[in-house]
């Protein structure tokens, strides 16, 4: 936001004036079905297909709920699930651990740093999406970089690609930019005078900082673990590449059913509690995302 | 004063950074391997994985069509886009946030779910490995970039000089060519940038609705890694790093002579 408070005067003043009858009947009106194409395509790609995707959960081959109540019997199944939760969750807390310190630092460097380290957030986007996996096989495998600096040092080599730790390593370099961008943009507005002011009324460092510093910051925490967890909910491509037949998600095993087995009502159903539960969570997210975030503003 | 805190804290950034830059500071060399093979590190030095992409009809025919897919993609996601952030910024408050939340959706729908339901549509209407089925497809998933891009630059651009424009006489369509679009162009052109690289990169749904006929450059990199390990990939991701990199930087300094000026 590019508005400075001290111009909110003038401008409600000018609303005022470009609101009256007279100027009003020269002002654009303001026109809602300007946004129709864009629905239309919506419609079109999106929600008709989503559509079908949910129709045929619960018709193919038989009218009814067969198609999800073979997905939670079977043990296979609730394994996975339960996998795609615990890898977001284990992504989630890694991009955590990387972006708080990383944003926290952003904002106390001096212009060019910043600048640096800006660019190193926004570089890997430069790279394309695919190859950026490639490079993390690369990276990961048994002849690959970390295995030969392990062997450099004299530890002994560990296997990570095609295993779950792979997987996460790889899903946190994909997805760190989502959770450092939006915890720097909240620090950024965060008064830094408030530290020293603790610290004079007699506070420790590090209590200031945990009381005054880390709920201020929270507002952007909030934001990124979002995007970061339901984003990894549906990765597709990094875990295929990167994992192995134990460390399947619910994206492969939905693209199994479908492409290899034909089977469209059982990997609907899949696709159908993947989808479930992304909406859970945003609707369960969203209204406290919003109402942390009016408040630390008021506070600061 | 450098305390140790400080340190720590420096140390820890730069580990960071290097956990983000790993990838591309592994490709790039990856590129002029001398042989056949993604160990790490190459051995020896040669071009021929360049030479190969060029001359490769797999190759250059997936790299035009993605290329006219993504064209087409940044005109048509843009113009829809564009009209849909008006539509949003000035509808009432209320009616407003509900229409961005309904179009932002395409970005939080996990990327196979979208791909299984439009693969199933393009089935029955015989869009599968057609440039329409990509265009319909990538348009789709582009519009939130393009609209949350004006959207940003509609946010601070002042509407009574709409209204100065039209009470000294000027036309609806005259007053959005000569006052509010070329004011709001930087968010048009970085939403058109951020279509073409959806469209440019997009993987999930290319690989669904992909046909020998019709692969996208995506599809053929990732068809590439499953297949063998060929360092082409690593000779056609510097060259996209590279373009990214020229057309962002470009991008940039013409945004800061604007400024100046």
């Amino acid at each position: 936001m590019t508005a400075t408070p001290d111009d909110g005067a003038p401008n409600a003043a000018a609303t005022d004036l470009a609101q009256s009858p007279f100027l009003s009947r020269f002002r654009p009106r303001g026109p809602v079905w300007l946004a129709t194409p864009a629905l239309f395509v919506l419609l079109l790609v999106l929600a008709y297909p989503l559509g079908i995707v949910l129709w045929r959960s619960f018709s193919d081959p038989a009218i009814g709920i067969d198609n999800y109540v073979w997905f939670f019997q079977s043990a296979v199944n609730r394994a996975v699930l339960q996998r795609t939760f615990v890898v977001a969750a284990w992504v989630t807390l890694a991009c955590l651990i990387c972006a708080y310190p990383y944003a926290y630092a952003m904002t106390i460097v001096g212009r060019n740093m910043r600048l640096a380290l800006i660019l190193c957030v926004l570089v890997p986007f430069w790279l394309s999406g695919v190859v950026r996996t490639l490079a993390w096989v690369i990276l990961l495998q048994d002849s690959g970089v970390i295995n030969s600096m392990l062997r450099g040092i004299g530890l002994p080599p560990v296997k990570l690609i095609r295993t779950l730790p792979g997987v996460v390593i790889g899903m946190t370099q994909v997805l760190l930019p989502f959770m450092i961008l939006p915890i720097y943009s909240v620090m950024k507005g965060i008064d830094t005078r408030l530290l020293p002011a603790a610290r004079s009324l007699g506070a420790q460092p590090w209590k200031a900082f945990l009381q005054i510093y880390v709920p201020l910051s929270l507002p952007g925490v909030y934001a990124g673990a979002i995007i970061v967890f339901i984003l990894s909910l549906g990765f597709y491509i990094t875990p295929a590449l990167l994992g192995g037949p134990r460390s399947i998600l619910l994206s492969s095993l939905v693209q199994n059913q479908v492409l290899s087995l034909l089977n469209w009502g059982r990997g609907g159903a899949m696709g159908v509690v993947l989808l479930v539960a992304t909406f859970l969570l945003l609707a369960i997210a969203a209204p406290l995302m919003r109402q942390k975030h009016t408040a630390s503003r008021r506070e600061v | 004063m450098p305390s140790f805190s400080r340190i720590v804290l420096g140390l820890f950034c730069l580990l960071v950074a290097i956990l983000l830059l790993a990838p591309t500071l592994v490709v790039i060399p990856m590129s002029f391997n001398g042989n056949k093979s993604l160990a790490f590190p190459p051995v020896g030095f040669s071009w021929q994985w360049y030479a190969n992409f060029f001359s490769s009809p797999d190759w250059t025919t997936s790299f035009s069509n993605s290329l006219i897919v993504a064209l087409i993609v940044a005109v048509v996601a843009t113009v829809i886009g564009t009209l849909a952030a008006f539509g949003v910024s000035r509808a009432a408050a209320r009616t407003g946030g509900l229409l961005r939340a309904l179009l932002i959706t395409p970005m939080v729908v996990p990327g196979v779910v979208l791909a299984i339901g439009i693969y199933a549509v393009y089935l029955d209407t015989h869009l599968v490995g057609t440039v329409t089925g990509f265009v319909l497809a990538h348009t789709m998933l582009a519009i939130p970039f393009v609209l949350i891009a004006v959207q940003a630059s509609l946010e601070v651009f002042d509407r009574r000089l709409e209204t100065a424009a039209s009470s000294l006489g000027a036309g609806r369509l005259t007053v959005f060519r000569t006052v509010t679009l070329p004011l709001i162009l930087p968010g048009v052109l970085s939403g058109a940038l951020f279509a073409f690289i959806t469209s440019f990169d997009e993987i999930i749904v290319a690989l669904f609705i992909t046909s020998p006929y019709l692969k996208t450059l995506p599809v053929q990199i990732y068809s590439s890694i499953t297949r063998d390990a060929d360092p082409t990939v690593a000779a056609v991701g510097t060259l996209l790093f590279l373009a990214t990199s020229l057309i962002i930087i470009a991008g940039l300094l013409l945004g800061m002579r604007r400024e100046r000026t």
